[in-house]
């Protein structure tokens, strides 16, 4: 037992497979009932990252201390802790809905009621159907069903809401903020970024095997001390100004103009740019 | 449990966040997930149909094909064909069956997401161990109706023949189940080389062992190949309890009861120790 008072702490995580690296490196600290949102490329580590962090890979270097435990040496009542929503997972077709949600509650010692959790993932219509008739999208929610089953202490998502309809993954993010307001610790890994803004209280960009940079969502990379870009339309045509202190640049023109400044813009990086400036994939 | 009616609310605080009740135990554990086996494999059609009518058409086929002529005084070919498809049944539901599932299983992520439950590993088995056992039992009653209804096969009476129907079952199934669950570890994707690892050996086994071709016209070469694994050794014990009559066809003319029993439970043994080095719960890639 190492009592770091962290959800999830990790320290030098290394793996790698037949010598190649896939994560060389990663630190990481997540508070209990933080919701904290791995970004990055396929093939950067962030699958790895994670399974190691679940249990199910076991690390080449460094120290993980999951819920205060080993994940690599954890029994029964760790797991009991945590809840894993696996991408990809497919099975038990003939089996329906409340079954398989009732199943998986037997295998925990406090489970939640699973009629609760199929109707806090939008599936209470679907209750007594075949898991095999279920959408892509429903098949998702049960999958986030049967994370959620056992009440966890820690989830983990691993790209949840990839094949959702944008009206449900609104109504995903309401139950991951509900969630996570209930005190649950939430590690989220997403190839969306509107996601990661949306839910994290910190989000970490991983690419190559290590995290390039980590902060809240408004200030990754510097973003909200990043120069912004004050643009407006002259009579001449359309002028901009990069500079640190847009107030005092928007001050100005207003003297100038006496009033509005016509077409008026401030922006800085998008989320968007930050990442790709991070992750090299800008063209 | 909050009464809320509202997810909101119903989410907004975790429901046990007192000290934790004890983990459920492994007899209520592997009974649940021998419910769930039964269900989805009694649900699956195509499974049931494959696993318990075809051994029942094959009897009906090569029966009305060789049934009628006698081999031996009193024994017609039928009632050989009743005792070797009870055998090849047996290991198709323990070995090929079970094999093949949990090859499924792990490629659909199955196992991995178990094993990510705070389920005890051993409930798993046991809960495939109970479907076994009833798909198993399931296609004895059916190929016995068969072989009362149209071979004049007569169920034997003695306690000794049961008692002996009742080790060549139970220790049979427990080898080829141990068998199929190793199998099942050397697929590396279940529809593109299952039936090559799983379905080719068995097929092999079952027309050297006496399922699809009486075992007394099996060649030598190939019966003494047969005596190695486990199906030869479940036929004979089968024809021992349901054709006692046909002795004289046997090797050596007897029925090598105490053979039976060693070749078996060295299968279990194998079997067990090829489990315990070779199961895997993910894909060897996610490892």
């Amino acid at each position: 037992m190492m009592d770091t008072g962290w959800a999830i702490w990790a320290s030098g995580l290394r793996k790698s497979y037949g010598g190649v690296a896939a994560v060389s490196g990663i630190d990481l600290q997540i508070a209990p009932g933080e919701v904290f949102a791995l970004l990055g490329p396929n093939g950067a580590g962030k699958t790895t990252t994670v399974e190691i962090l679940e249990g199910y890979r076991h690390r080449d270097g460094g120290e993980v201390a999951v819920l205060g435990l080993d994940p690599q040496r954890a029994g029964r009542a760790w797991r009991a802790r945590i809840g894993i929503v696996l991408q990809l997972a497919a099975d038990a077709p003939e089996l329906t809905v409340a079954e398989m949600v009732g199943h998986f509650a037997g295998f925990y010692p406090s489970p939640r009621d699973p009629a609760e959790v199929i109707d806090l993932v939008g599936l209470s219509d679907k209750a007594r159907s075949r898991i095999h008739a279920l959408s892509g999208g429903q098949q998702r929610r049960l999958d986030v069903a049967l994370g959620l089953v056992g009440d966890p202490e820690l989830l983990f998502l691993d790209e949840p809401t990839t094949g959702f309809d944008p009206a449900a993954r609104r109504a995903f993010w309401e139950v991951i903020r509900a969630l996570s307001g209930g005190g649950v610790t939430v590690l989220l890994t997403t190839h969306y970024l509107d996601e990661a803004a949306a839910l994290a209280d910190r989000v970490a960009v991983i690419s190559g095997g290590v995290i390039v940079a980590a902060g809240s969502p408004a200030d990754l990379g510097g973003r909200a001390a990043a120069e912004a870009v004050v643009s407006w339309q002259d009579s001449d045509g359309r002028k901009s100004e990069r500079t640190a202190e847009p107030t005092r640049a928007i001050a100005a023109l207003a003297a100038r103009y006496g009033g509005e400044v016509p077409g008026l813009t401030v922006t800085r990086p998008s989320l968007e740019d930050v990442y790709l400036d991070l992750i090299g994939g800008r063209p | 449990m909050t009464a809320s009616t509202s997810p909101s609310a119903s989410v907004s605080t975790r429901t046990s966040s007192g000290p934790r009740a004890p983990l459920p135990g492994l007899w209520q554990t592997s009974l649940a997930r021998g419910q769930i086996e039964l269900k989805s494999f009694f649900r699956e059609r195509q499974s049931v149909v494959f696993i318990l009518a075809m051994p029942a058409v094959m009897l009906v086929l090569l029966g009305a094909i060789f049934g009628k002529e006698n081999s031996a005084p009193g024994v017609t070919i039928g009632d050989l064909y009743v005792a070797g498809l009870i055998g090849g049944g047996v290991m198709a539901t323990s070995y090929q069956n079970l094999g093949l599932s949990i090859a499924f299983e792990r490629e659909r992520f199955t196992l991995k997401r178990l094993r990510g439950t705070p389920m005890p590993a051993a409930a798993y088995f046991a809960g495939k161990i109970i479907q076994v056992i009833v798909a198993a039992i399931a296609e004895v009653v059916v190929l016995l109706a068969i072989g009362v209804a149209f071979y004049h096969l007569r169920l034997p009476s003695s306690l000794a023949a049961w008692w002996t129907f009742a080790w060549v079952f139970v220790l049979g199934v427990a080898g080829c189940s141990l068998l199929g669950i190793a199998a099942s570890s050397m697929v590396r994707s279940a529809a593109r080389n299952g039936v090559a690892v799983i379905t080719l050996p068995f097929v092999v086994l079952q027309f050297i062992s006496g399922v699809y071709v009486p075992f007394f016209l099996v060649p030598g070469w190939l019966s003494d190949i047969a005596a190695f694994f486990p199906l030869e050794w479940m036929c004979r014990g089968m024809r021992s309890v349901f054709v006692p009559q046909a002795v004289s066809l046997e090797p050596g003319h007897s029925w090598q009861h105490g053979q039976t029993a060693l070749v078996l439970s060295a299968w279990i043994v194998a079997g067990l120790v090829l489990c315990l080095t070779t199961f895997r719960w993910q894909r060897r890639a996610d490892r």
